[in-house]
This record gives structure tokens, C-alpha cells and sequence, in this order.
């Protein structure tokens, strides 16, 4: 299969991207791993005119602690896998890369793609939402800084603009203990979730839930978050009555659909398993365990 | 990498020129923004030791090295790797003398129809440049993108661990 073709810029900055798009008048499009933006181009549901290929561009493929974590938009799944930082700090990102397609496709594909491309089955937006992190856009007017819980419009759709792009991703601090996990149901190594359950959440002295966060993969138009989970949890015990009712919570405010993945109704299931499984391995890395 | 000289169509334009390194050997060629790596090495440069399983990024027959990092060529563009190496199957072989790893496939009956193996072969390097003694686990999931409808995988890993322990070996000798 043979894309269309297109015009093609490399950008030398950030800068230099921006005006590459905005010159194209709504025609460019970015290209950063080209993992899910080239399949579809090669089916030609995707027809760029011009492609502003930005994996060029120097610095925003870094990981870094500034207080929050700092995730390059460029940054590739393999190398946010292989952190050090990620690996002793943020386990959740460590589950959640470690489903994404398979390691070939990881060694292109970048979590600012990921997020910007807003598929649903994507895995990724789940966990942003359940960390609540932020999104820092680019474009012509200067620099946005974003809740995740603003970012997803629609499938495939995001409040970025034609010329803007996603810098850089940013995860609050977790606060002590704290702990998150992302569990996925795939039909084989390398597929989109059946389901996927992201929790993190924070126990106070006594062991009580505070801060907590819960995203589903494969759940409606795009990833959600389970607001009436994450309600059921805060200020309780994790005690199983407890588990069980904040899962079914999830899974009634999911709304999957049937395909060769599954019916609905079993996806539901999977999606109320997942979250019960997901806020338990969470409780066991915020006290310690794995 | 140089930005400066990095390729850019001027407008109305689609084609471009390339400089890329492959297998060692220098290339500067005209190419179309729009050809995708594996054509460009097929149908191009007349490199068939890169296969088209599926064409739809699931399969890891066109896996190529691109600087270093094991891809899929059917889904990156050739312009991506201006200024870049490229390391294919047919790169493996050196005066005569075969691989380690294609030693292995050879030892330990690695291949059936031989239709997945430039791409695992091209996967398994990468792995054994980052990692020297793999696990069993590790080769799995190192190789869990590219498929193999013949031989049921066992006889691969046990190539690639037959490589892994013959590249160590030669090592050692040298030190
Ligand atoms: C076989 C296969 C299996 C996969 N399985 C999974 C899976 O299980 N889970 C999963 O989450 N994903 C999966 N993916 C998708 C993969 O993770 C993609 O790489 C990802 O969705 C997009 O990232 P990318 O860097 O490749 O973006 P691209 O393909 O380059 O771009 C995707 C879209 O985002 C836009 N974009 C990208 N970066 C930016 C930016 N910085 N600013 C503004 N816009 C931007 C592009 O313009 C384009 O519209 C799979 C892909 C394949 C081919
Ligand atoms: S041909 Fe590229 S992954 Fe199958
Ligand atoms: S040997 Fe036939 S596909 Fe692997």
C-alpha cells in the first residue's frame, strides 16, 4: 500500500514547526513516530497535503524531574520504559508502556503521539487521566498549558489546533504513599485493550484512600475518566465491599462497544475485574509491595 | 544530526534527495516524500533480503535496523532516514563468513520457509547489542513483533541463544 503524496518539511525547532503548519494553511499535519499516522496513510484514510515531520528536533525527547515529571512529547515507548526515573518512580507508566503495541513498534512510537492522536484503544490517555497530568501545547500565540481532563474531544479529535503541538507532558509528584497500576486485557501481545483499567491513588496514616485517579482504555468515544469509581473510593478503606462496589462503579460508567473484540456486556465484565484488580496492585505499591 | 541538511520538498514539489547510509555503503538518491523505507530498499535499491509479510505494521518481516533501533520499514518513510544508516539482512554476511546469528538460524533449524527471518534475524541483532546474555524470557518479548506461522518459535529462541552464546565466546577469545 502506497500513501498519497504530500510535500514534506523536516522542522528544525519547535518554532520552526509552527510555522511550517500555519504557512500550510490547515493542510499540514505532524509527523512524530508515524506509528499510527503512517498505517492510515497507507490506507488512505489519511491524505495530508503536507507532513512536518518533527522528530528532529532536539530536546523534546527528555525525561525529567522538576518537581513534576517531565515527559518530552518525542519521547519514544522504549525509552520511557528503559528510565530510570519511570522505573523507580512511576510503575503505572512502566505497566502502560509495556502493552503498547510490541517492542518494534515502541522503538518509533512516542507518548506525545499517543496522547495527540486520541484513539480510545490507545492506552496512554487512560493512564494521563488517572495521574492527572497536563499537556503543554505550542503554537503561533505562545504556550498552553493543559489538564488532561480537557484534552480529549473526541476519537481522533483533541483541543489542540491545526498549529499547535504538544511539547511535553507533565505528572504531578506522587505524594507519599502513593501507588498506580495499569492492567490491559489483550487478545494477543501487540493488540488494542479489550479493556484497560489505569488506577492511582494515595492512602493517608491510616490507610484510607485520598487522592486517587482512575482511567479506562476502550470505554467510549475517547478514554474516561470513572469519576463515580474514583467518588466511591475517596476518604474509605480498601476493604473488598468497597473494591467491588468503586469496579462496578467503572464498569456502569463505561460505555464500550461490540466488535471483534467482544460484545459489550463482556467488556463491562472485564472492565469491572480490571478495576478491582488494578486498585488492589495499586494499594500494594502505595505500601510498599509490587 | 545536522538539521540544516535535513530534506525539504519546495513547493509543489514531492520528490527529494537523500543521503543514507546502508549496510556501510553511502547512497545519495532522489526519492519521493512519499515512498515508504521497504520500497525504497526493494524496488529502489533492488534489496529483496527485506520481506512484505503483511504491510500493515504487525507482521516484522521488514524489520530493518534504522540508526541502531530495530523498525518496521513498511512504516517509515526512506526520507526519515536522511543522513541515517540503515542495516539490513543483507548487511549480515562479511567476506563470506556468516553472522552469529545467521550461525544460529543455520545450527539450530531457525527457519521453516525462511519468510520471517531476515526480520528476526534483524530484531536479534538489536537485542544482542543491547543485551548479551538474553534470557529465554527476554528473547520472547524481544521478538514478540515479528510473527512466524512455521516453526512455533522454539527453534528461533534457541538460534538467537546460540548466537548470543557464540557472539560471548568471541568476545571473550578476543579479550
Ligand atoms: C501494530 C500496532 C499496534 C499498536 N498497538 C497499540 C496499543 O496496543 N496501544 C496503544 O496505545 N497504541 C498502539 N499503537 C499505536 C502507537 O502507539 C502509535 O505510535 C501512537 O498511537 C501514535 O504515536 P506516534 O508517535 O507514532 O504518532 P504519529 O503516528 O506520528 O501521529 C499520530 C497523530 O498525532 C499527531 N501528533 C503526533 N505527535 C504530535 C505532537 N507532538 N503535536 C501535535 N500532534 C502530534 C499526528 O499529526 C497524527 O495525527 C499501535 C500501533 C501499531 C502500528
Ligand atoms: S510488512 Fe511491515 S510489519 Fe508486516
Ligand atoms: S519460517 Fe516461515 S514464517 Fe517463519
Amino acid at each position: 500500500m502506497i500513501p498519497a503524496s504530500f510535500e514534506y518539511a523536516v522542522a528544525r525547532d519547535v518554532a520552526h514547526a509552527i510555522e511550517l503548519l500555519t504557512s500550510s494553511g490547515g493542510e499540514g499535519k505532524v509527523l512524530a513516530g508515524g506509528q499510527s499516522l503512517i498505517p492510515l496513510m497507507k490506507f488512505r484514510l489519511a491524505q495530508p497535503a503536507f507532513l512536518v515531520d518533527i522528530n528532529r528536533i532536539s530536546g523534546l525527547a527528555q525525561i525529567r524531574e522538576n518537581g513534576d515529571l517531565r515527559i518530552g512529547a518525542l519521547v519514544r515507548e522504549a525509552d520511557l520504559d528503559m528510565n530510570p526515573i519511570v522505573r523507580e518512580r512511576y510503575q503505572i507508566l512502566v505497566d502502560t508502556t509495556r502493552v503498547i503495541a510490541d517492542p518494534l513498534v515502541r522503538n518509533m512510537a512516542t507518548v506525545g503521539g499517543n496522547l495527540a492522536h486520541a484513539d480510545p484503544a490507545n492506552d496512554h490517555p487512560a493512564t494521563m487521566l488517572a495521574l492527572r497530568a497536563s499537556v503543554v501545547a505550542r503554537g503561533p500565540t505562545g504556550e498552553r498549558l493543559i489538564p488532561i481532563d480537557e484534552f480529549f474531544v473526541d476519537t481522533f479529535t483533541t483541543v489542540l489546533g491545526p498549529n499547535e503541538i504538544l511539547t511535553e507532558i507533565r505528572i504531578p509528584k506522587p505524594p507519599a504513599r502513593s501507588g498506580g497500576a495499569y492492567l490491559k486485557l489483550e487478545r494477543k501481545v501487540g493488540d488494542f485493550a479489550i479493556a484497560g483499567v489505569a488506577v492511582m491513588l494515595a492512602l493517608d496514616e491510616k490507610g484510607k484512600v485520598g487522592a486517587v485517579g482512575i482511567g479506562v482504555t476502550n470505554a467510549g468515544p475517547t478514554a474516561i475518566r470513572a469519576r463515580k469509581a474514583e467518588e466511591i473510593l475517596r476518604g474509605q478503606a480498601t476493604d473488598d465491599k468497597t473494591i467491588a462496589a468503586a469496579a462496578a462503579a467503572a464498569a456502569g460508567e463505561s460505555k464500550p462497544w461490540s466488535d471483534l473484540r467482544g460484545p459489550a456486556e463482556y467488556k463491562l465484565d472485564v472492565i469491572r475485574v480490571l478495576t478491582q484488580r488494578a486498585i488492589r496492585k495499586a494499594v500494594a505499591r502505595a505500601t510498599g509491595g509490587k | 544530526m545536522a538539521v540544516e541538511t535535513a530534506p525539504t520538498t519546495s513547493k509543489g514539489q514531492r520528490t527529494l534527495k537523500i543521503h543514507v547510509t546502508i549496510n556501510g555503503a553511502p547512497h545519495d538518491v532522489d526519492v519521493e516524500a512519499r515512498t515508504l523505507l521497504v520500497h525504497f530498499l526493494r524496488e529502489n535499491l533492488g534489496m529483496t533480503g527485506t520481506h512484505i509479510g503483511c504491510d500493515t505494521t504487525n507482521c516484522g518481516a521488514c524489520t530493518v535496523l534504522l540508526n541502531g533501533r530495530a523498525v518496521k520499514s513498511c512504516t517509515v518513510f526512506a526520507v526519515q532516514a536522511d543522513q541515517g544508516t540503515v542495516a539490513t539482512v543483507e548487511g549480515l554476511e562479511k567476506d563470506g563468513k556468516l553472522h552469529p546469528i545467521q550461525e544460529g538460524f543455520h545450527q539450530e533449524h531457525g527457519l521453516q520457509c525462511g519468510f520471517c527471518t531476515p526480520g528476526m534475524m534483524m530484531t536479534a541483532v538489536a537485542l544482542l547489542e543491547k543485551n548479551k546474555q538474553p534470557t529465554e524470557l527476554e528473547i520472547r518479548e524481544a521478538i514478540s513483533g515479528n510473527l512466524c506461522r512455521c516453526t512455533g518459535y522454539v527453534n528461533i529462541v534457541k538460534s538467537i541463544d546460540h548466537a548470543a552464546r557464540v557472539m560471548r565466546e568471541t568476545a571473550e577469545g578476543k579479550a
